[in-house]
């Protein structure tokens, strides 16, 4: 059976395309057949995250008024087979989204792939509200912040009243904390929202932290998702999250600062 | 953390005001999330009803909604301004 996770946030800027990208590729990875759809109609932006910009043809937004096939719109992605990009349309806005067309593209690709990552859009509007809506899973990606927090906060009661599982009375959403742009040196000295804070404000199942990291950078810059950087941190706690959601058991890391003693002497990162 | 952190004195940890703030916040809203969303036009409709009598302040009247299991409750809640004769 096909599920689909929403990644979502409420807020902007906290790692949702980075985030999206990341687990697509990592479930794709552990040869799941998955496909990733953007969301953020007007603004696209996962397609240069995955390095596949110049190879849009046709969108999620001509899939729906029934100007191309969904087989014409899907890219399969240049490093793994097992992976297929939906990007939104550039021209259009929000208001080209309805429930009847995203409803039928996504039951047309729950009959072909097994995982279907739902890139959100910022806010509380009309994007966001149908990426979530048809969702069986949601990572709530927050930075450990006050304005994240809140959102997440926010977008926690959305999908517990709003979507089509809380509408029919079925088992709800299952949600999902991924704590992003984590510094445990800085929790350390007080200045950052620590995991158990979070946790304790938004009482969320943590599947697991991304520490603040320029992997996640310098991967964008090159348009690559930044889970294929296995040297890196953030590619490593990305394909922890993976493997944790496929249920197998990881223990946390990057919560604690592991630097050592000349590291912290020169301040490197 | 560079060497100089060790010299640095040490500030108020910002991050547990964070805290703090937050679960004020969240408390907050989370009650507010499922009342219903006729509360703030009644509660504006019944301080002008109010005003024709009596001249209270905007933010004398509240209005509260409750739910438990078996019933809602709504609480209205008008205070009176000292000097009515």
């Amino acid at each position: 059976m096909a599920r689909i996770i929403v990644v979502t946030s409420g807020k902007g800027g906290v790692g949702k395309t980075t985030t999206s990208a990341a687990i697509a590729m990592g479930l794709a990875k552990k040869g799941h057949k998955t496909a990733v759809i953007d969301f953020d109609v007007g603004l696209r932006n996962l397609d240069l995250v995955m390095g596949c910009e110049r190879r849009v043809v046709y969108d999620f937004v001509n899939v729906i008024n029934g100007e191309a096939s969904l087989n014409q719109a899907l890219i399969r992605d240049k490093n793994c087979n097992q992976l297929y990009i939906l990007p939104a349309s550039q021209t259009r806005d929000k208001e080209a989204l309805n429930q009847e067309g995203v409803g039928k593209i996504l039951d047309d690709l729950k009959k072909d792939f097994k995982y279907i990552v739902c890139d959100s859009p910022a806010g509380i509007e009309k994007g966001a509200h149908l990426a979530m809506y048809f969702a069986d899973d949601a990572f709530v990606v927050t930075n450990p912040e006050v304005s994240s927090v809140r959102d997440s906060d926010r977008m926690l009661g959305i999908l517990a009243s709003k979507s089509r599982r809380a509408e029919r009375n079925e088992e709800p959403i299952k949600e999902y904390l991924l704590l992003s742009r984590y510094s445990p040196d800085r929790v350390k000295l007080g200045e950052m929202l620590s995991v158990d804070d979070v946790q304790d404000i938004l009482s969320l199942h943590l599947l697991g932290v991304i520490p603040e990291s320029k992997s996640v950078l310098n991967a964008s810059n090159s348009g690559t998702p930044v889970i294929l950087d296995e040297k890196s941190d953030a590619g490593q706690a990305y394909a922890d999250i993976v493997a944790r959601y496929l249920g197998e058991d990881k223990p946390h890391r990057f919560i604690e600062d592991k630097k050592g003693f000349f590291g912290k002497l020169f301040g490197g990162k | 953390m560079s060497l100089l952190d060790y010299f640095r004195i040490s500030k108020v940890a910002s991050a547990s005001l964070a805290k703090e703030r937050l679960q004020i916040l969240v408390a907050h809203e989370r009650s507010s999330r499922n009342q219903p969303s006729y509360l703030p036009q009644l509660q504006q409709e019944l301080l002008e009803v109010i005003r024709k009598y009596v001249n209270v302040d905007q933010d004398a009247i509240s209005v509260n909604f409750e739910q438990d299991e078996n019933q809602e409750t709504l609480e209205l809640n008008i205070v009176l301004p000292e000097t009515q004769r």
